[in-house]
């Protein structure tokens, strides 16, 4: 039995897992229209290589990565570009975002593809490029680029690789229904990830809540010496953090990475996409979504193509329109309320809840805060999330900084224990908004300070050397005038008077200096 | 909050046993004038009044006042105490949440500095119900009415009283000679006692107040007892620092009033055990012969002062950051 260790605080909220676990994996189908946002992962958005018009096929790529941070972005099926557009994009505040709209055909033709099965003859770098390539980035929520992610800064040498099976929010089965029915390409992708990072432990680490992948995996795994970690339910085991600290008894430093500790952490989803792309050549273009609620006749996995609009896949899974309360993008403790269905899945869209009245009803309205401290319990990084919620609210921002405000992973169990029902995550976003706000505001005047410094000395170096020559020529000017006052016959020896004096006269002049000179220097 | 009410109702219920009915009209009394009190003050505030007195914080304000001042102490005593708990030390604050100290501990308080008399002797004898105390309308006559003759004959000091004014002069054998001791520790008071810490084991279990304060207050103030004051001649012996008195309400209901108490675990039992430290000087050395409302008042002052110096270490970090951030 492999030792594992407790984190602080956590919540046991009510899993509702059950309602989409019932039915087996399905695919979400064609949808009539996909639309494909150029930004779907932390880092700049793709650039678009297609035009309105072109066909394209499946696979092939539609938009290039730009930067260190970026991937590209691929065609999910065969089609024709209609448009490159605005269009909404998951996001709380129902944002607009440039993307690719494109018509399937029907034929689901793919493009050549180009596997790297022999990736283990190749250069870690290459291996690395072909992730990029296709697309990859992390399935777990955040949507950081795999490549990057697999590529740890240079002294860190990653001892644990740890694959994040723990999927510890309420409603969400996406990652149990993928190590239920695709343990063997978690286990191919992990291998592909631990030949490039060579760690000396492998653990895939899953709550205890799901017997079935916790048995898939295991049989899975055979005779690899990968281990299969069966972690105590408790929200947010899941969380980066927590599940390295579950499997290893490290805390990842303030302000740190995990590499710097030795240990990365992967999703199970992003092995499988891995594994695709090296042994398949496929490039990220699907990905599970679990699609629950008590407004759904059939709630359940659905593989579904990136690009497809939500009111797609509720329809496959019977939405009843008049039990519709309200629809949420993500769990019930991280997600937010979308404002349209026309909005696309993307690549970190692990789950859509089709709420029915009852079910995720808004918070009651918020009640003074009455100190008692079970947000400060709940709080598995161990922060003081009262003291952070006066501060935030009180405009105090670099108070609530100081209390450790950026370590908050938001996991909104604070929140949820709170018995006057303040919504406290929702003050640190605003908090930590404000802070960056300032900072970048604060970064640019002084950008703008230090250019006006450096123009304010420029010019003031400018004026003292005018002011320098000013002077030479001054005197200059004063010891001409002493000297014609000295010989009054002379013609005037400035050497810059246009009226320069040929050499005899000079001679003259020096041998008149010379002898004012001793003469007023004798005794 | 409804579960606090619940949990006092087997104190309440001692204290109507050995006391009389006064200390149920008390309660009464005073969660009447507390609401009343709240939902003017939340008017003149513009604020909600039904969603603010649901939160039951006013009635639970009154309830601990009507148990803990004297059973037939009069009605306007009472009131002054109501009306300077809510109004001034939680409305006038800011309302819920943002008053420093425990609005019922600065109504006592207030009350026990300005009528003395009427605070020390308005306990009832400990004869109990039915054994020629006096009846409901009897007690409300005394409260109500000022006809304390009816009821002066049963009344007398409380025990901790008795015990700080006459052991200096005689023994302890002697000194529990007095009426108010009977047989046991302290009559009535150690039923009264037992009664609210095992409402507060309740809460406890409950999960509705955390153990910190109760256990280290209590803690704090056997220790000092068993290290200053062992000798039963010379100071009040343990029993009756924990049994006697407002110790148990104290500890259990008073003290864990979370917005004016410590929030961090480690804060909470510092917290609590300066209650019970500053409770043992009041009662040993200081003028009163009990000391909870102003021993929960002085912490109640420290508190910010605690919460500064206790945050836990977050994730990640090595050491806690005490004290305030650094100006920038």
């Amino acid at each position: 039995m492999t030792q594992i260790w407790d984190f602080p605080g956590g919540i046991h909220p009510l899993e509702n897992k059950h309602q989409s676990t019932a039915r087996p994996l399905q695919f979400a189908g064609l949808p009539e229209r996909l639309v494909l946002p150029l930004q779907q992962h932390i880092g700049s958005p793709a650039e678009t290589r297609v035009m309105p018009g072109d066909k394209v096929l499946k696979g092939e790529c539609l938009a290039d990565a730009i930067g260190t941070l970026g991937v590209p972005l691929h065609a999910p099926t065969s089609g024709t570009v209609e448009a490159i557009e605005k269009h909404p994009v998951p996001h709380p505040s129902g944002l607009l975002d440039w993307c690719i709209a494109l018509i399937p055909d029907g034929a689901e033709t793919w493009a050549e593809l180009t596997p790297l099965s022999d990736y283990k003859q190749r250069g870690r770098e290459e291996v690395l490029a072909h992730i990029r390539d296709c697309g990859i980035v992390g399935l777990g929520g955040a949507g950081f680029p795999t490549n990057i992610k697999l590529h740890p800064p240079k002294p860190d040498k990653v001892n644990t690789l740890v694959l994040n099976g723990a999927e510890c929010e309420p409603y969400i089965t996406a990652d149990d229904t993928l190590m239920r029915e695709k343990a063997d390409e978690i286990i191919a992708g992990m291998g592909v990830m631990a030949w490039l990072l060579e760690p000396e432990r492998c653990v895939i680490g899953v709550e205890d809540n799901k017997p079935d992948a916790i048995h898939a995996l295991k049989a899975a795994t055979g005779d690899t010496r990968i281990e299969v970690v069966t972690v105590p339910t408790k929200y947010p085991s899941g969380g980066e953090k927590q599940l390295i600290q579950i499997l290893t008894g490290l805390e990842v430093p303030h302000g740190g990475i995990p590499a710097d500790i030795g240990v990365m952490c992967q999703n199970v989803g992003t092995a499988v996409a891995v594994s695709r792309a090296v042994h398949r050549g496929e490039p990220l273009i699907s990905r599970i979504t679990t699609v629950t609620g008590q407004a759904l006749g059939q709630p359940g996995n659905f593989e579904v193509l990136l690009g497809t609009p939500v009111r797609h896949v509720l329809a496959r899974a019977q939405l009843d329109e008049t039990r519709l309360e309200r629809l949420v993008l993500g769990g019930p403790m991280m997600g937010y309320t979308l404002q349209a269905d026309s909005v696309p899945v993307v690549k970190t869209t692990n789950c859509v809840i089709a709420a029915a009245p009852g079910e995720l009803d808004e918070p009651p309205p918020e009640q003074p805060c009455i100190r008692c401290g079970a947000c400060a319990e709940a709080c598995p990084m161990e922060l003081l999330p009262q003291q952070l919620f006066w501060h935030a609210r009180a405009g105090e921002f670099d108070k609530a900084e100081h209390l450790n405000l950026f370590d908050c992973i938001e996991c909104g169990a604070c929140s949820y224990v709170c018995p006057s029902s303040i919504p406290l995550v929702q003050y640190y976003r605003f908090a930590k908004g404000e802070i960056r706000s300032h900072r970048s505001e604060q970064l640019k005047s002084d950008q703008a300070r230090q250019r006006f410094e450096a123009r304010q000395a420029r010019l003031e170096m400018e004026q003292a050397e005018k002011e320098a020559r000013r002077q030479e020529r001054a005197k200059a000017a004063a010891r001409a005038k002493s000297e014609k006052a000295d010989a009054p016959e002379d013609k005037p020896t400035k050497p810059s008077d246009k009226t320069r004096p040929g050499p005899a006269t000079a001679v003259e002049a020096a041998l008149a200096r010379k002898k004012h000179n001793q003469t007023g220097s004798g005794p | 909050m409804l579960w606090v009410v619940i949990a006092c109702l087997p104190g309440l219920l001692a204290q109507t046993v050995f006391f009389g009915w006064g200390n149920v009209i008390n309660v009464i009394w005073c969660i009447a004038l507390a609401l009343g009190a709240e939902a003017a003050i939340l008017r003149m505030r513009d604020k909600p009044v039904g969603f603010f007195l649901r939160d039951n914080t006013a009635a639970v304000t009154g309830l601990l006042l009507g148990l803990a001042l004297p059973p037939l102490l009069p009605w306007w005593v009472s009131a002054i105490a109501v009306f300077s708990a809510i109004i001034m030390a939680k409305q006038l604050y800011g309302g819920l949440g943002s008053n420093p100290f425990n609005p019922a501990m600065v109504g006592y308080a207030l009350v026990l500095i300005s009528f003395p008399v009427a605070m020390t002797t308005n306990w009832a004898v400990p004869g109990g119900l039915g054994n020629g105390a006096p009846g409901v309308l009897d007690t409300l006559a005394a409260i109500f009415s000022g006809q304390q003759t009816a009821v002066d004959a049963y009344t007398m000091a409380t025990p901790l009283d008795v015990y700080k004014h006459d052991i200096g002069a005689r023994i302890a054998a002697e000194v529990r000679q007095h009426p108010s001791f009977g047989n046991g520790i302290a009559k009535g008071w150690e039923w009264v006692n037992l009664a609210f810490l095992a409402g507060g084991i309740g809460l406890i279990y409950l999960r509705i107040i955390s153990w910190h304060i109760p256990v280290s207050f209590v803690a704090a103030l056997a220790l000092m007892s068993l290290a200053f004051g062992s000798n039963p001649d010379q100071y009040a012996p343990l029993s009756l620092h924990l049994l006697a008195g407002g110790t148990m309400l104290g500890a259990f209901f008073i003290a864990t009033d979370p917005v004016s108490a410590a929030t961090s675990h480690q804060g909470k039992l510092i917290y609590g055990a300066g209650i019970g430290i500053l409770i043992y000087l009041i009662r040993t050395w200081g003028s009163y012969p009990d000391a909870v409302a102003f021993a929960v008042l002085l912490m109640n002052f420290a508190v910010p002062f605690i919460d500064h110096y206790t945050p836990p270490r977050t994730y990640g970090h090595k050491k806690p950051k005490r004290g305030i951030a650094p100006r920038t």
